[in-house]
């Protein structure tokens, strides 16, 4: 393949990851943003929807179309009602005090990944993807003196793929929507401005932070439900979603939601394209140094407006 | 007796006992006390950043990471002997110590946590991208020709305890001390309220990079002595669950108690150790432990101790 068919491929498969990573930084970013907590176990939440979504799809007949619908809906629903327990049952009681917060939520994430490791075991297992067709790609080139289209071998995306974008990019405009126009979402940006005027207010503070807890996580599922069908479920692959999500949000300004899809974009097709021309560790450990810089130099992000 | 008269017959109490202990174990606890020992040195290092200055740190595997490799690539590619490969590990991460608190230490709270993940997760990643030199995950022997201090063969057992209650104590005293100094007292007073003591006039930034100079020192000395006793430094000490550790035994020991970490160590060295015969999913007894802690616990055991009994435990 000739250099820039293969830049193109690259594009469009950092573009899935950048869809993945959007939806699961998002969940992060609005923990952070509202509930002033560093949820170190958002990786798990991930995880644990990859693995639900194993679990249902090989309960659920009927083809695994209908199965991957069951599991688009149920492995959300489970993670999200996990999250407000734990919201209800641990955060809750350490008043959302963030350093200690932290200490729980790293304790949250070797429970959920140990627990997955003695039920679904070690094995990395894979859920059929509901579509997967070949969608071979045209390339445009010069030759013979005019514009010429032609098929590349190997440029091409699956459906499936196609799906994840459009999918990750529906859900985060039904986010952004819920923030700004519902009436749940004015509640949860009151608490976000003033947690102590808005409890003088009325609103049920407490409640507004377990249903941003189980959204956040619901959202990470959602992530790891979409990203089973091309990377296997396994109980250790929330470390690494981990990491890059905490870049993103630490790029995008933390709490910020729009900075936050601006920097998936940016690091989701940035690791597609830099991991091709680099060895990925060097790709990893770059970007980390780089992300620590910005917290160190930056905290409010390269996208993110003054802290307040 | 007096408070001083206490604390010193306590602590010293402490080493005798252990010392006492090298004769009557049997050999698998024997092994696993001196493992103890040693891990427990990297607690103490990790609690003088959160217990007595307050900074949490998520990256301390970078400081125990830097003292075994720093000790063990002096030996395994500059053919150093053991003596200046101990030096060249503790110089190491004191190095990387004050480099990395020079950065972190401009954020505060909730970003020096994050930040100092970043670092160490940079170091680990660093180790696998040298793997050449460092073998990465696999991890590199150091055989026992090349653990011969001063004539003293390190790779035997009796020897290997009584080295490790040598750091140990060395890390004990050295930490009892430092409290009890006035820097420790600054140290103590910016846990407390960081503003008041700028506003009596104590240049913080300094004393907070002296806390994790100290705090990476003694740690990368613990890292450095580790490598050296139990012959082998591998990527595993560098990973995050080895920055979860000293946090997991400082809590549960009690944090800002000098004997707080030792006690957590043990304590938590045993209950993996005994989970560990029924499941392979042993952290998750960390998990649990965690979340109780801060739940229900937050002094841990010394600082119960010191509420309810002792109030003179420093």
């Amino acid at each position: 393949m000739d250099f820039g068919p293969y830049l193109m491929l690259a594009t469009l498969e950092g573009a899935v990851l950048a869809a993945v990573l959007a939806l699961m930084a998002s969940g992060l970013s609005l923990v952070f943003g509202v509930m002033r907590v560093v949820n170190v176990a958002h990786g798990e939440f991930y995880m644990l929807g990859a693995v639900f979504a194993w679990w249902v799809t090989s309960f659920v007949g009927g083809g695994p179309a209908l199965a991957f619908v069951a599991a688009l809906i149920f492995a959300p629903l489970i993670v999200g009602a996990l999250a407000v327990l734990a919201d209800i049952t641990i955060l809750k009681r350490l008043e959302y005090d963030p350093e200690r917060t932290i200490v729980a939520t790293i304790g949250l994430l070797y429970i959920m990944q140990q627990v997955t490791l003695m039920t679904y075991g070690a094995d990395a297992r894979p859920v059929v993807p509901p579509f997967n067709a070949r969608l071979a790609l045209p390339w445009l080139e010069w030759a013979d003196g005019g514009l010429q289209v032609f098929w590349p071998w190997g440029l091409s995306i699956t459906s499936y793929k196609l799906f994840v974008i459009i999918a990750a990019v529906i859900v985060l405009l039904g986010l952004r929507l819920m923030m700004t126009r519902s009436r749940i979402g004015l509640l949860m940006r009151a608490s976000q401005l003033d947690s102590e005027t808005a409890q003088a207010f009325g609103i049920p503070v407490e409640r507004v932070y377990a249903l941003v807890f189980g959204i956040g996580a619901a959202l990470a599922a959602l992530a790891g439900v979409l990203i089973v069908p091309i990377q296997q479920a396994h109980y250790l692959m929330g470390g690494d979603a981990l990491l890059l999500s905490f870049i993103v949000v630490i790029i995008g300004g933390l709490g910020s939601l729009g900075g936050t899809i601006v920097a998936a974009l940016l690091i989701g097709l940035s690791d597609g394209i830099i991991s091709v021309f680099f060895s990925p560790t060097l790709a990893k450990i770059i970007a980390t140094i780089l992300v620590a810089l910005v917290l160190v130099f930056r905290p409010q992000g390269l996208f993110g407006g003054r802290a307040r | 007796m007096s408070e001083s008269g206490k604390v010193i017959f306590l602590h010293v109490g402490l080493v005798a006992l252990l010392l006492a202990l090298n004769f009557v174990l049997p050999a698998y606890h024997h092994g696993n006390i001196a493992r103890v020992m040693v891990l427990a040195s990297y607690a103490i290092g990790y609690n003088i950043l959160l217990g007595y200055t307050g900074l949490l740190s998520l990256g301390h595997a970078l400081f125990f990471a830097a003292g075994m490799y720093g000790m063990g690539l002096a030996i395994r590619h500059l053919g150093f002997s053991p003596a200046p490969a101990l030096v060249m590990g503790v110089a190491t991460g004191a190095a990387i110590s004050a480099a990395i608190g020079a950065l972190a230490l401009r954020t505060s709270g909730v970003a020096f946590m994050i930040v100092t993940l970043m670092f160490a997760q940079a170091g680990y990643l660093t180790i696998l991208l040298f793997g050449k030199w460092t073998r990465g995950d696999e991890g590199f022997v150091i055989q026992q020709a090349e653990r011969i201090l001063w004539g003293i063969d390190l790779s035997d057992a009796n020897n290997r305890y009584l080295a490790a209650l040598v750091l140990f104590a060395i890390c004990l005293f050295a930490s009892l001390y430092l409290v009890r100094h006035p820097v420790g007292r600054v140290f103590v007073a910016i846990r407390e309220n960081e503003e008041r003591a700028q506003l009596l006039g104590y240049n913080v930034f300094c004393y907070k990079l002296a806390a994790v100079v100290a705090s990476g020192t003694i740690s990368a000395a613990a890292g450095a002595v580790y490598g050296l006793l139990f012959g082998y430094a591998g990527a595993t000490f560098a990973t995050v669950q080895y920055s979860i550790f000293p946090l997991l035994w400082v809590l549960l020991g009690g944090m800002g108690t000098v004997i707080g970490p030792f006690l957590g160590a043990v304590f938590m060295f045993y209950l993996i150790d005994l989970s560990s015969g029924l499941t392979n999913a042993y952290m998750l007894i960390a998990g649990v432990a965690l979340v109780l802690l801060t739940l229900f616990a937050p002094q841990g055991i010394a600082g119960e101790i010191r509420r309810r009994v002792w109030g003179w435990l420093p």
